[in-house]
């Protein structure tokens, strides 16, 4: 028995130093290729979200390679996954930095997630770019201070409940306004004063404010007092599940006029949810539309369904734009070098990606438009209007 | 008028919800009747039903009613195996080591769920394409999904009413719940009849589970959780362990929730929910229709 014990351990000792020195070989070449970590959902809660970015992400990258890559090198993507969990999302950036040597950090997908691996990027000083973390704090301190290296791609959110209280006022000509919020939900909550800040000052009424949770099911005796307030709009900015339950139960209920809603309806499970009836005149805000003429989203949204068999969600299109964005910064700082690529993604001016043009404010967040979408009869997704900040 | 047509809503709004309380709340009284056990997994079964409604749906193609029965089947099959497998060997143990085993059941059945169909909420399929009946001028909607919902609850209730009143193997079961070891003495088999209790009340929860499914068209791994407590404290309202009692208290919560989201504020329904199981348990521990009898001592 100790034989064998000293033997295997032997074994061991011959085993570790050739990962050694092979470790050491390749780090006295020259680099063969850029590489930039990939904090993302991989599993989890919100599995669906960060897969769906990594797939529109690895379609950019081979594209990026099959046009040269960056700096003659091609571009490598170290893939991580976060588990969904924000302390897993801390030791995950700190991985990518430390081991894997990453220049540049993409992800993760929620605020809560890119806000536990943000110090990690700010102590390292590696640029982190977040495709959709729409926490307006993601790049702000609590100081006031624009955080040097930290980075999104997506528009905050009281740019989205601006957005939705102006589409209310003067497209669906709405006086009157209901609040239906998920109490338990920052994004809900933030977009709901948002909303009723702007509301109010374009002239209109809140006449109904209402909350529920996110275990709720049913919504009807809530809807029941909502609807006896009569509003010309019920803005309900949540996530699909709720959203869908919510449209339907509403509509049950006789309430005919518009819903409106955020980024979160965007899934193609609301349709299976809600049915196409319960869908007509529901309106929400989000970052791009699948159905745009612009040739450059049509060529995105065809090469990711045949590849993926699938429309592209707003989640794909960001983080397909963020690649892009991240290998533009990298051509323009012209060398592989943190600082540089953090200049150059703060000076990012009039980058063009499917899901609109970006020019970066001084507080790291990018200046794009977002747009109106609504159903078809089918409840198939329909272009409404762009808006501009 | 326009307050009566409100009211009215509330109400059905209330009466479709208390259904589907009072189908889980007949299985916990059920239970407790018989081995005096808050079967906390209860909840549990009926998410399971939900799920195997939807995979008889949309996988095997069938309708409305074969489904329904197929998910009672199934859960009844369930609920004698977990009383096999979980409660039987404790059935000489103290009380508190059977509940702390039906909570332990609960979250292998929740997260058991999760591993198997994934913890993301499933669209179940139409069953009924929707229309309603209106009623006053029509202010007041009733969809023919609430009127599916109740006309099952009532005949699901009239059946157990029938099978425990009328039927051998209801004797059986009054007969145990009233004194086991009297009943084992006068030759009647006590597992057997356990059993079928659990069936019953498991078959009830997968009965609620299919028309839960169709009504909110979403179901999920941990949908069970929160009308479980819900039907719990409607068992505790009606009286835990009287079977008319649960069918009450089940459509008096409902309509009370309904009524407290309608006319107070709806982010105080819960509390209202479960203030009425405190004030319930220290005014009235019987409950609505619970008989009292003192505890031997």
């Amino acid at each position: 028995m100790k034989l064998n014990k000293k033997i295997a351990f032997l074994l061991v000792l011959v085993l570790l130093t050739t990962i050694a020195a092979g470790c050491g070989g390749t780090k006295t070449e020259a680099p063969k290729e850029v590489l930039i970590g990939a904090n993302f959902e991989l599993s989890g809660n919100v599995a669906t979200f960060g897969i769906s970015i990594m797939n529109a992400m690895e379609m950019a990258i081979t594209e990026i390679n099959a046009q040269g890559g960056v700096l003659g090198l091609p571009l490598k993507m170290v893939k991580s996954d976060n588990k969904s969990d924000a302390a897993e999302s801390t030791n995950v950036a700190t991985k990518l930095i430390t081991q894997d040597k990453v220049i540049a950090l993409l992800g993760p997908v929620t605020s809560t997630n890119v806000l536990a691996a943000a110090p990690v990027a700010m102590q390292y000083k590696i640029p982190l770019l977040t495709p959709t973390g729409t926490a307006a704090k993601v790049t702000v301190g609590d100081d006031g201070k624009t955080k040097e290296y930290i980075f999104r791609n997506c528009f905050i959110d009281p740019f989205q409940g601006q957005v939705g209280a102006n589409f209310a006022v003067n497209t669906l000509k709405a006086k009157t306004a209901a609040l239906f919020i998920e109490k338990n939900s920052d994004y809900a909550k933030g977009l709901g004063e948002v909303f009723k800040a702007n509301f109010t000052k374009l002239g209109g009424t809140i006449v109904s404010e209402e909350a529920f949770v996110t275990e709720d099911k049913d919504f009807r005796a809530t809807l029941t007092k909502i609807n006896a307030t009569k509003p010309d709009v019920i803005y309900v900015p949540s996530y699909y599940e709720q959203d869908g339950l919510i449209a339907k139960q509403a509509r049950e209920l006789g309430y005919t006029n518009p819903i409106l809603g955020a980024d979160g309806w965007d899934s193609g499970k609301l349709l299976e949810i809600a049915g196409a009836v319960a869908l007509q005149k529901v309106y929400f805000t989000n970052h791009y539309s699948a159905f745009s003429t612009d040739p450059k989203v049509s060529k995105f949204v065809n090469d990711y369904k045949t590849k993926f068999g699938s429309v592209p969600d707003a989640l794909a299109a960001l983080g397909y734009d963020s690649t892009y964005m991240i290998a533009d910064a990298i051509k323009r700082a012209g060398a592989a070098d943190p600082a540089k690529i953090t200049a150059a993604l703060a000076t990012t001016k009039g980058f063009v990606g499917v899901t609109g043009t970006v020019t970066m404010d001084d507080k790291h967040n990018p200046i794009k438009s977002a747009v109106i979408l609504s159903f078809d009869k089918d409840g198939n997704q329909i272009f409404v209007e762009s808006v501009n900040p | 008028m326009e307050h009566m047509q409100i009211f009215f809503q509330q109400l059905i709004n209330g009466i479709s919800l208390g259904s589907i309380y009072a189908l889980i709340a007949l299985g916990y009284t059920m239970v407790y009747g018989i081995i005096k056990l808050i079967n906390f997994a209860h909840g549990d079964i009926y998410m399971v039903g939900a799920y195997v409604g939807f995979f008889a749906i949309t996988k095997l193609n069938m309708s409305f009613i074969p489904a329904l029965v197929a998910s009672m089947l199934f859960c009844a099959l369930l609920g004698i195996v977990i009383e096999r497998m979980a409660y039987k060997p404790l059935r000489n143990a103290t009380r508190i080591a059977a509940l702390i085993t039906a909570i332990g059941v609960s979250l292998f059945l929740e997260y058991g769920g999760i591993l198997i169909v994934s913890p993301q909420p499933r669209a179940f399929p139409d069953v009924f394409p929707m229309s309603k009946l209106t009623f006053f001028d029509g202010k007041v909607y009733m969809t023919n999904q609430q009127i599916v919902i109740f006309l099952v609850a009532i005949i699901l209730m009239i059946l157990l009413q029938y099978i425990v009143h009328r039927t051998k193997i209801g004797k059986a079961m009054r007969a145990v719940s009233y004194d086991q070891d009297a009943a084992l003495l006068m030759g009647i088999n006590v597992n057997t009849t356990i059993s079928a209790t659990f069936a019953i009340g498991s078959a009830l929860a997968g009965a609620a589970g299919v028309l839960v499914g169709i009504y909110y068209t979403s179901i999920s791994p941990l949908m069970g959780i929160i009308p479980g407590l819900k039907a719990f404290v409607a068992a505790v309202l009606g009286g835990i362990g009287s079977i008319p009692g649960a069918a009450v208290g089940g459509l008096l919560m409902g309509v009370i929730e309904a009524m407290v989201s309608g006319y107070w504020s709806s982010t105080l329904r819960d509390a209202v929910a479960f203030g009425i199981l405190i004030l319930i348990l220290i005014i009235k521990p019987t409950g609505i229709f619970g008989k009292n009898i003192r505890e031997k001592v």
